[in-house]
């Protein structure tokens, strides 16, 4: 399992409210499930493993504690998958302005 | 003392963090019934556009090009009857240093906290407002949370919003995420009152009269480029700040004949605090799950009076649907070689359907671009929905159920914007009015009020308030 040293940028969890503490006005599928929150920072631990519960320094410099989850956090966001749906339309529109079909 | 930091706790002492973190003292413009001074407000906490027009300008915001879509609009008048269709051009606000007109938002908010002596910003947003105020924070030294809404419990969260919070990083900001659930507004607070940062709410007079400089360069650049106001501007409509400082721009620059078209993407049904439809949407906004709630209540906002009150200003207001607003944005890149993210084209799907309407010697001006990236694009968006069971089809648009299925229409001829009754808005407005004032006397002035909220008159407001028993 890997080592975060201290200083390491690291992510954390926390659970801000229990199901129990939700808001009143809340729909009752989110009032199942607790509040959480997730937020990244150096970590102030000497060294600490995924689980742990560490302190940690945000980039501004604000200290917060939480659970570790993942060292050196990566974006996964991309451009997805090919969406062939959507390969119609190009040619479809380009179609009409040329007045192709009856669309004069 | 130690503070008490539960919800409860924390929510009773929201009136005083957030006057410390405004520095606005609201009460000024009440006049203890339901009538507030909305133009006192705006004008003696906001600025003048001489003033913004610097303020932005120094911080490279603003100014943003015109163009002409004359394919899109070739496109219309083969689809119009004979005369019709309207000149469709676009106001490219993803050219604004972070890529969307929320820059002109931002720049007045962190001008005026600087200003003030505040050390840092604090917003909650998922949306491109805080991209937007980080970077204003960055350019001007001050530091920057950002709070998004962005997971389900399963820990699934929109690509739009994870793209969002990697933009805000990017500007050296902190981005705390939370699931979902409207006790966002808790931890907020809890970080006003642990930071003493500014709020850079987006419904603050200064954020709001950010926007008024995009009407008011719309006004001059249509009179240098054609020699005349546009007939019509089409605006998204969300929480009502863009659809309110663009029109008070354009009443500002005299352009009071210019007709304002509030347009969102129609979620009807879906609940926006329910953890299990949170990913069943597209949209994370630009739709009716903000556009209607703060129409009808402008004032459940994170401050006491929000500057953004988009009833007063539209004269229409129109849906589309999410797979119309897909096509579209699919049609922008292909027809026009712009490609920009699909939340900012929601009025352009509304003015392609509403330039059929008008003569082709009209011009309609879709008001807004956003940029787009990774994660906040038409594949990953889409890719994303089927991943959530939503079904993509090509078909008929009205068919659409939000959260079910996306239908993309198999002609742009079924692009069709659709009219929401404004006396129905306009009704439940008053409504909603009426119960967030209980025990209150109803005054002549209160009326005179309610029809100016409304975009009405006395006597609409009158039999309103007879058929409420008022």
């Amino acid at each position: 399992m890997s080592i975060a040293k201290k200083g390491t940028w690291v992510r954390v969890h926390n659970i801000v409210l229990n199901p129990s503490e939700r808001a009143p006005q809340v729909p009752d599928d989110t009032k199942n499930v607790p509040l959480e929150m997730w937020d990244k920072g150096f970590l102030l631990n000497d060294e600490a493993k995924i689980g742990d519960n560490v302190e940690v320094e945000t980039y501004i410099g604000r200290k917060i504690e939480g659970k570790l989850i993942e060292i050196n956090p990566s974006y996964g966001h991309d451009y997805g998958k090919c969406v062939p749906e959507l390969l119609y339309i190009g040619r479809q529109l380009r179609s009409i302005l040329e007045g192709g079909e009856s669309n004069d | 003392m130690i503070k008490d930091m539960s919800y409860e706790g924390l929510m009773s002492r929201k009136n005083e963090i957030m006057k410390k973190a405004v520095g606005i003292d609201y009460f000024e413009f009440e006049s203890g019934s339901i009538r507030f001074d909305y133009e006192k407000m705006m004008r003696e906490t906001g600025y003048s556009i001489q003033e913004m027009q610097k303020i932005q300008g120094e911080a490279g915001v603003g100014n943003t090009p015109v163009y002409e879509l004359r394919n899109l609009t070739k496109l219309a008048r083969k689809l119009a009857s004979n005369g019709k269709g309207a000149r469709i051009f676009i106001k490219d606000e993803a050219a604004n240093p972070s890529g969307s007109f929320k820059a002109r938002r931002a720049a007045n908010s962190i001008y005026h906290a600087k200003k003030l002596g505040y050390k840092g910003v604090i917003a909650a947003t998922s949306g491109n407002y805080g991209a937007a105020v980080a970077s204003q924070a960055a350019m001007k030294g001050l530091k920057c949370i950002i709070v998004q809404e962005c997971y389900d419990s399963k820990g699934f969260g929109q690509p739009e919003i994870i793209e969002k919070a990697r933009k805000c990083e990017a500007y050296g900001a902190e981005v705390l995420q939370l699931s979902v659930g409207p006790e966002l507004f808790y931890i907020f607070l809890k970080l006003l009152e642990e930071t003493e940062y500014f709020n850079a709410s987006l419904y603050t007079p200064f954020g709001i009269a950010g926007v008024e400089t995009l009407g008011y360069e719309i006004a001059m650049q249509f009179r240098e480029m054609e020699g005349k106001d546009p007939d019509v501007v089409v605006a998204t409509n969300a929480g009502g700040g863009n659809v309110t400082g663009t029109a008070r721009g354009l009443i500002k620059a005299g352009a009071e004949n210019v007709q304002v078209i509030g347009a969102s993407v129609n979620l009807k049904g879906l609940h926006m605090a329910s953890d299990e439809q949170f990913n069943k949407k597209s949209f994370t906004t630009g739709h009716t799950g903000f556009g209607m709630p703060f129409s009808t209540w402008p004032d459940r906002s994170d401050v006491p009076r929000s500057a953004a009150r988009a009833l007063r200003y539209m004269d229409r207001y129109v849906t589309v649907n999410q797979g119309e607003v897909f096509y579209i944005t699919e049609a922008l890149a292909q027809l026009e070689g712009l490609e920009r993210g699909p939340a900012g084209n929601t009025s352009l799907a509304a003015a392609f359907s509403l330039a059929q309407e008008l003569n082709e010697d009209k011009i309609i001006v879709v008001q807004e671009t956003e940029y787009t990236g990774a994660g906040k694009h038409i594949q990953p968006q889409l890719s994303f929905a089927k991943e959530n069971s939503i079904k993509i089809l090509i078909g008929e648009p009205k068919d659409e159920i939000p959260g079910k299925n996306i239908i993309l229409p198999k002609e742009p001829s079924l692009i069709k914007a659709k009219d929401l009754d404004l006396n129905k808005i306009r009704k439940s407005y008053i409504k909603n009015c009426i119960a967030n004032n209980p025990n209150v006397n109803i005054t002549e002035q209160d009326i005179l009020f309610l029809a100016e909220e409304t975009n009405s008159n006395v006597d609409f407001v009158k039999q309103i308030l007879e058929e409420l028993n008022k």
